[in-house]
């Protein structure tokens, strides 16, 4: 199956090139705007990483190693599509066009996180597991029967395909033939349950044949292999040519949430080593250098204008005002039933309101 | 055969869910209906029949044998611009749904403040008495009244069958919409032709009287006439309410009736324990507990499964039984 499933590259571990069906897309803007949104999606992780550390957000979960496979995939989607991530894909969902501010509240504890800028069309994260396969299929299904050309893309991990949410997902995408990626980001860990044991079958991408749909293995560190197969994937969709599953395999760096310990379960030097090896930065980094299109005082530039960028973010959302009790009663139905009003009428006299 | 009144049809409850879908079906392209067997086959009861060939199989979807794909993919379709009336065979099929039930469908609305919303249908047949399978019978609507975020409605008879639905279709939230089994063909009524709703929240005096009220809705509804009716010829005035909406309740309407009646009778074939008769009771007990003049009875299936057919008639609460609950709360 792995011969059948080839981990698919465009850029090697050593920055070359070596798909060169993809050369000459690879123009200066694109691969600077691909690093850039990974290089911002890795800061904004450590940031949050050390607001926890710090006790100024609840717990994080951090995607670092990750981010060519959310870069990369959330690049290849357009304005009208829409977007599920879970709850490790603030990379994507930030490049996608989600707020900062609002990214930094959803673990702040804060509803608001839940809520995307006006006029993107982004799920606020998953918590059960698979659960959002068949939501981003219902979204593009709608989509179709619109009569659009937008598409869903929608996020998971390798654990995700042991629940049945992952299969009637892709079965339903299938029969139907509707216009949603599903995008697999295979790090090898369910938490601390390696992928041997979530599964016997050698790739995840092999998923695919038994729904008659077509599945890609991409190499995830390599952002170009991301961005264009995705890419490749999404205009098949809105072509009317149906569902993909892809692939992305990928590692994560650190913990599961802050509150993990992965040394528990696997040891850590394997992270160092790949950091050294396989790492997405490093490795879109040599290329420029390779092509001539890289330049340290550019890339410090961005690392300080990224830094105000989050610091604001930061600094907003610990200035947010706190929240509206109300809110929690306010938004149960369009309008609040006699139990609900009887209860927040009640408890704003506890609070002597 | 009794002609229909100038502008109604005579409708069994089943036939009244049909015409309630095709009323809302022709009024918006919105309306689809998605389930197992719901297409060709019109449903396992019939409750689609004839809507495939008016709407075509883009509207009347037969989906994959998937309660929990059916429920997902109809919230991804809700939040995005569709009303989607899903089907559950049984309500006992939706337990591999009620992940998405209970963490999605019930909560985007209130997870992202407003910015998404499900307006969904889940329809489901439930209930025992007509001789099914085994997990075919099981009446579990207190599993979705404690869930925060969806409403519970339960028609008992042809014409609210069709008004509640035509209602919960037009809701900007998640209805579970039960539909007793028992009543599907048990009677015809006077259905209007045209289109026309029944307010959700609302329960409804189906007799009056002013020594007991009896809070029953389903099935129930007509044991508990019957007991009603008996209890009359024995010199007992019983006032019985069709609750039909089971979240929220209709807390005036009950308030009122057991503050006159001051007895009180619940009557439901889920089991007793955390079943909607103490949601009921504690009602009661915040409204009117100055009032009662005898401890409120319960008669309800049992804390059991739902037994095989040879002994629901066992499980289930009768006229019999609800007369001797009405007999103890006279002479208390």
């Amino acid at each position: 199956m792995e011969k059948q499933f080839p981990k698919k590259q465009i850029l090697n571990e050593d920055g070359v090139v070596v798909d060169h069906a993809f050369k000459n897309r690879l123009d200066e803007s694109l691969v600077k705007t691909l690093y850039t949104k990974m290089f911002r999606a890795r800061m904004f992780d450590r940031k949050g990483v050390n607001l926890q550390r710090q006790g100024r957000i609840g717990t994080y979960v951090p995607f670092e190693g990750q981010e060519a496979a959310q870069i990369g995939s959330s690049m290849a989607m357009e304005e009208g599509d829409w977007m599920f991530p879970t709850y490790r894909d603030h990379g994507a969902t930030l490049t996608f066009g989600h707020s900062l501010k609002n990214v930094l509240l959803y673990w702040k504890g804060r509803q608001e996180g839940c809520i995307p800028p006006d006029g993107k069309k982004i799920f606020p994260p998953a918590v059960p597991i698979a659960s959002q396969l068949l939501h981003a299929t219902g979204a593009a299904w709608a989509e179709k029967m619109k009569g659009t050309d937008r598409a869903s893309i929608v996020y998971f991990g390798d654990g995700a395909t042991s629940e049945g949410d992952f299969h009637e997902g892709l079965n339903f995408a299938s029969v139907f033939n509707i216009p949603v990626v599903f995008f697999n980001q295979n790090n090898g860990f369910a938490i601390s349950v390696p992928i041997e044991k979530q599964m016997k079958s050698k790739t995840i991408a092999q998923k695919a044949a038994g729904y008659d749909i077509e599945g890609i293995r991409l190499d995830g560190n390599d952002v170009f292999a991301v961005y264009f197969h995705t890419k490749a994937a999404v205009e098949k969709a809105r072509a009317g040519g149906g569902p993909t599953l892809i692939e992305a395999v990928t590692w994560r760096y650190g913990a599961h949430t802050t509150a993990d310990d992965p040394s528990k379960y696997r040891d850590q030097n394997e992270s160092i080593i790949r950091r050294e090896t396989t790492d997405p930065l490093a490795r879109l980094e040599k290329y420029m250098q390779q092509e001539n299109i890289w330049d340290s005082s550019w890339q410090k530039q961005l690392e300080q204008d990224i830094t105000l960028e989050i610091e604001a973010a930061v600094h907003e959302m610990e200035n947010e005002q706190p929240p509206h009790v109300g809110d929690m009663f306010d938004h149960v139905f369009a309008e609040n039933p006699w139990p609900i009003e009887d209860q927040k009428e009640a408890y704003a006299l506890v609070r002597g309101e | 055969m009794a002609t229909a009144a100038v502008g109604t049809k005579k409708l069994t409850l089943v036939q009244a869910v049909t015409d309630g879908l095709r009323t809302m079906m022709r009024e918006s392209e919105n309306v689809i209906v998605l389930g197992e067997d719901v297409g060709r086959n019109g449903g396992v009861f019939r409750a689609t029949d004839g809507l495939m060939e008016e709407f075509g199989e883009k509207r009347i979807i037969d989906t994959p044998l998937a309660e929990s794909g059916i429920i997902g993919t109809s919230i991804g379709l809700a939040m995005n611009g569709f009303r989607p009336v899903a089907e559950m065979q049984f309500l006992g099929f939706i337990y591999p749904a009620f992940n998405q039930i209970m963490t999605h469908a019930s909560r985007i609305r209130s997870r992202t403040l407003g910015s998404f919303t499900v307006p969904m249908v889940i329809r489901a047949p439930f209930g025992a008495g007509v001789r099914a399978p085994e997990i075919h019978s099981d009446s579990v609507e207190a599993l979705f009244t404690q869930m925060p975020g969806i409403k519970v409605v339960v028609p008992s008879n042809p014409y609210d069958a069709k008004g509640l639905l035509i209602a919960s279709i037009e809701d900007p939230d998640p209805v579970l919409f039960l539909e007793p089994m028992r009543c599907y063909r048990s009677s015809k009524m006077d259905v209007p032709e045209s289109k026309y709703t029944v307010e959700i929240g609302k329960g409804r005096v189906m007799k009056e009287g002013n020594q007991v009220t009896i809070l029953t809705y389903g099935a129930m509804v007509d044991a508990s006439l019957q007991a009603a009716n008996e209890a009359e010829s024995n010199g007992v005035s019983v006032e019985v309410i069709d609750l039909r909406t089971l979240y929220p309740l209709d807390k005036e309407l009950i308030a009122a009736s057991v503050q006159k009646t001051g007895r009180t009778v619940i009557v439901h074939e889920a089991p007793s324990t955390g079943g909607l008769g103490d949601t009921l009771i504690s009602l009661i007990n915040d409204t009117s507990f100055l009032y009662m003049k005898a401890p409120i009875e319960k008669v309800t299936g049992f804390d059991t499964p739902v037994p095989m057919f040879a002994l629901e008639d066992h499980y289930l609460p009768n006229a019999a039984r609800i007369s001797t609950a009405i007999h103890k709360v006279i002479n208390f």
